[in-house]
C-alpha cells in the first residue's frame, strides 16, 4: 500500500478546505476505499476522515420528507421507522446490499460513491480507463456478465454497484453538497455519469466536494414502492439487475410510477421512458412488458469470452414486470 | 505517517503507534497479540475477522486503526469473563456448530449481534414485512449470518445455535 497522511479535520469546513487538493479522498466508513488502497486501486497522498465530522441522524423535513446525515449507515438507514413506512424501496435495497457487519460500517454519503466491481478496474495489472485514463478498457471483448447494456461508450462498460442509489434515484432524491465554493444540492439522478470518453470520474463532484446529507422528498406515493434485486445467490451478492420501483394505481390505471435500474448501467438508470409510456394507462402485465420494451430500445448487450450479457435484457423485462404487478396487487388487492 | 492512538480491547487499555496504513485487524492481531479475530480474506468478504466495535459487528480488516483512536472493541474472546462462557459460545459447542474452528470467533460475534439487532426489531432482507417484529425463524437467521463464511460448512448447525442462543429451539 502507498504511503498516506490521514486528517480528522475539527469541522466539515475545515474538511473541505483541505480535501481541496489533489491527491486528497474522504474516508466515510471505508469499506470500499480501504478494500481500493489495499488493492492499489485507490493510491491517495492523504485521507481525510469525514465519518465522526458528518452528521448521524435522520431528520423530518419541514415540506413532509427525510434527511439523512452523511454519517448515517446502511443499517441505521434501513432500520429507521420512517424510512420503512414512507420508503419500503430504500429500506428494501439497503438491506438487499451486502451484509450486517458491512452495512454497519457503510454510510449515507460513501454508499453511492462506491466504485465499479469490474474486476479489470480491480486488478491494477489490466488495462482500465477508469483507473488509468488512456490504457484502454479490458471489459470490452472480456467477461462481461456484470457489465453494462445501456449507455456504456467505447471506453468503459462497467456498471454502478449501488443498490441503495437505485432506490435513491427512483425517489428523487437530492445529495446535500459542500465544496470549496460553498453548499449546493444535486438531484440524485443527476450525481453519477455516464462513462463517455472520460470514464475515471463517476460523478459530478469536484475534487473537495464533500457530501454532507441526502434528502428525500415527501413523496405519498412512495408507500407503495419495492426493490427486487437479482442475483447469482439468495444473499450476499451484487446484483446482476435489479428494479426499484414506485408506483400508484386506481381502479386498474397508472396514476403515477416511478422506476430506476441498477446493474445495467455506469449510473442507477432511471427509466424516463419507460414511466412516460405507463403514466395514465392501464396497469397489466402486457403494458408494463411494453414498458420496459421501450426502456430498454437502445439496450447493447455485450458479447464477451463468458457469453455475454444479452441475458440482461429479458431479465430486465420480467423483473420490472413482476415488481410493478406486485405493486398492483398490494394495491388493488 | 506514523500516529499514536489508543484503544480498548475486552476490556483492557492499550495505546499504541500505528502507521497510517495499519488496519484496526493488523494492529489487533500482529501489535496487541489479540488472535480471537482470525484473518481470512482481508477484503470483507468472509466475516472471519468480525468483533463488536463500539457497539455493532463491523470487519476491522476493513477499518484503518488510525480513524479508530479510542474505540472499545470486544472480541469473542471477550464476550465472557474468563473461563465462562457466553450463551451463544454455549449454543455454538451445544449444536456442534463448528468443525475446524477458524470462523468461529466471527461466527459467535456475528451472532451475538444479531441476536441485540433483532431485538432492536431490524429488520432483514429476508423479512416479509418491514414494519413487523423480527423472528428468529431460519431464513431470517440465515440471512443475518450470511456474511460469515464456513469453509467447513457447519451452517446447518450454526442456524439452530443462534436460535437456540435467542431463545427458540
Ligand atoms: C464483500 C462486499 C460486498 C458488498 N456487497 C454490496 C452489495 O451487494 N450492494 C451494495 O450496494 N454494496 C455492496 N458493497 C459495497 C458497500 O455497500 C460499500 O463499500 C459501502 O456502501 C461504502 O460506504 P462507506 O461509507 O464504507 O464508503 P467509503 O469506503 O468510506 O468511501 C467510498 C467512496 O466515497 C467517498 N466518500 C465517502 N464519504 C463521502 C462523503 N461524505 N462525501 C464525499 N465523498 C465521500 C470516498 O472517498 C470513497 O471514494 C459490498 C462491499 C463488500 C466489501
Ligand atoms: S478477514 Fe475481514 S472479512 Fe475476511
Ligand atoms: S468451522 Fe471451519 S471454517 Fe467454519
Amino acid at each position: 500500500m502507498k504511503p498516506f497522511d490521514y486528517a480528522r479535520p475539527g469541522d466539515v469546513a475545515e474538511a473541505v478546505r483541505v480535501a481541496t487538493l489533489p491527491g486528497a479522498v474522504f474516508l466515510g466508513g471505508g469499506t470500499n476505499l480501504v478494500d481500493h488502497l489495499k488493492l492499489g486501486v485507490a493510491r491517495p497522498d492523504l485521507v481525510v476522515d469525514v465519518r465522526t465530522l458528518t452528521s448521524r441522524e435522520v431528520t423530518d423535513t419541514e415540506d413532509g420528507g427525510l434527511r439523512a446525515g452523511a454519517a448515517v449507515t446502511n443499517s441505521e438507514l434501513a432500520a429507521d421507522r420512517r424510512v420503512r413506512e414512507r420508503y419500503p424501496v430504500l429500506a428494501q435495497a439497503l438491506l438487499a446490499g451486502a451484509t450486517g457487519q458491512l452495512r454497519n460500517t457503510a454510510t449515507t454519503g460513501g454508499n453511492p460513491l462506491q466504485r465499479t466491481r469490474c474486476v479489470y478496474f480491480q486488478d491494477v495489472t489490466t488495462p482500465c480507463n477508469k483507473r488509468e485514463p488512456g490504457t484502454g478498457c479490458s471489459a470490452i471483448g472480456g467477461t462481461t456478465r456484470n457489465h453494462a447494456v445501456l449507455g456504456a461508450s467505447q471506453a468503459c462498460i462497467a456498471t454502478h454497484p449501488s443498490d441503495m442509489a437505485v432506490a435513491l434515484a427512483a425517489l428523487d432524491a437530492c445529495v446535500q453538497v459542500l465544496g470549496p465554493t460553498g453548499e449546493r444540492t444535486v438531484p440524485f439522478t443527476e450525481l453519477h455519469r455516464l462513462p463517455g470518453d472520460d470514464p475515471s470520474r463517476d460523478t459530478v463532484l469536484e475534487q473537495g466536494e464533500l457530501i454532507t446529507a441526502m434528502g428525500l422528498p415527501p413523496l405519498p406515493a412512495a408507500r407503495t414502492s419495492a426493490y427486487r434485486k437479482v442475483r447469482d445467490r439468495a444473499s450476499y451478492a451484487f446484483a446482476l439487475v435489479s428494479v426499484a420501483a414506485v408506483l400508484d394505481v386506481r381502479d386498474g390505471v397508472v396514476q403515477d410510477v416511478r422506476i430506476a435500474l441498477g446493474g445495467v448501467a455506469h449510473k442507477p438508470w432511471r427509466a424516463t421512458r419507460a414511466e412516460q409510456a405507463l403514466r395514465g394507462g392501464p396497469a397489466t402485465p402486457d403494458a408494463f412488458a411494453a414498458a420496459a420494451a421501450e426502456e430498454l430500445a437502445d439496450a447493447r448487450p455485450q458479447p464477451g469470452i463468458d457469453g455475454g450479457n444479452g441475458f440482461k435484457v429479458p431479465l430486465v423485462t420480467r423483473t420490472l414486470v413482476a415488481t410493478l404487478r406486485d405493486l398492483t396487487a398490494a394495491q388493488e388487492g | 505517517m506514523d500516529a499514536e492512538i489508543s484503544l480498548r480491547v475486552d476490556g483492557q487499555a492499550h495505546r499504541l503507534t500505528v502507521d497510517t496504513r495499519t488496519t484496526l485487524l493488523d494492529a489487533m492481531r500482529e501489535r496487541l497479540g489479540v488472535t480471537s479475530p482470525k484473518k481470512g480474506c482481508d477484503h470483507g468478504q468472509c466475516g472471519a475477522c468480525t468483533v463488536l466495535l463500539d457497539g455493532e459487528r463491523q470487519l476491522p480488516c476493513l477499518a484503518l486503526a488510525v480513524a479508530h483512536d479510542g474505540a472499545e472493541i470486544t472480541t469473542a474472546d471477550g464476550l465472557a469473563p474468563p473461563g465462562e462462557l457466553h450463551p451463544v459460545q454455549q449454543a455454538f459447542l451445544d449444536q456442534d456448530a463448528f468443525q475446524c474452528g477458524y470462523c468461529t470467533p466471527g461466527q459467535v460475534c456475528s451472532a451475538v449481534a444479531v441476536l441485540d439487532e433483532v431485538a432492536r426489531g431490524w429488520p432483514s432482507h429476508a423479512s416479509t414485512d418491514l414494519t413487523a417484529d423480527p423472528e428468529l425463524d431460519h431464513d431470517e437467521v440465515s440471512e443475518r449470518m450470511s456474511g460469515n463464511l464456513c469453509r467447513c460448512a457447519a451452517y446447518v448447525n450454526i442456524v439452530p445455535a443462534v436460535q437456540q442462543a435467542g431463545g427458540r429451539s
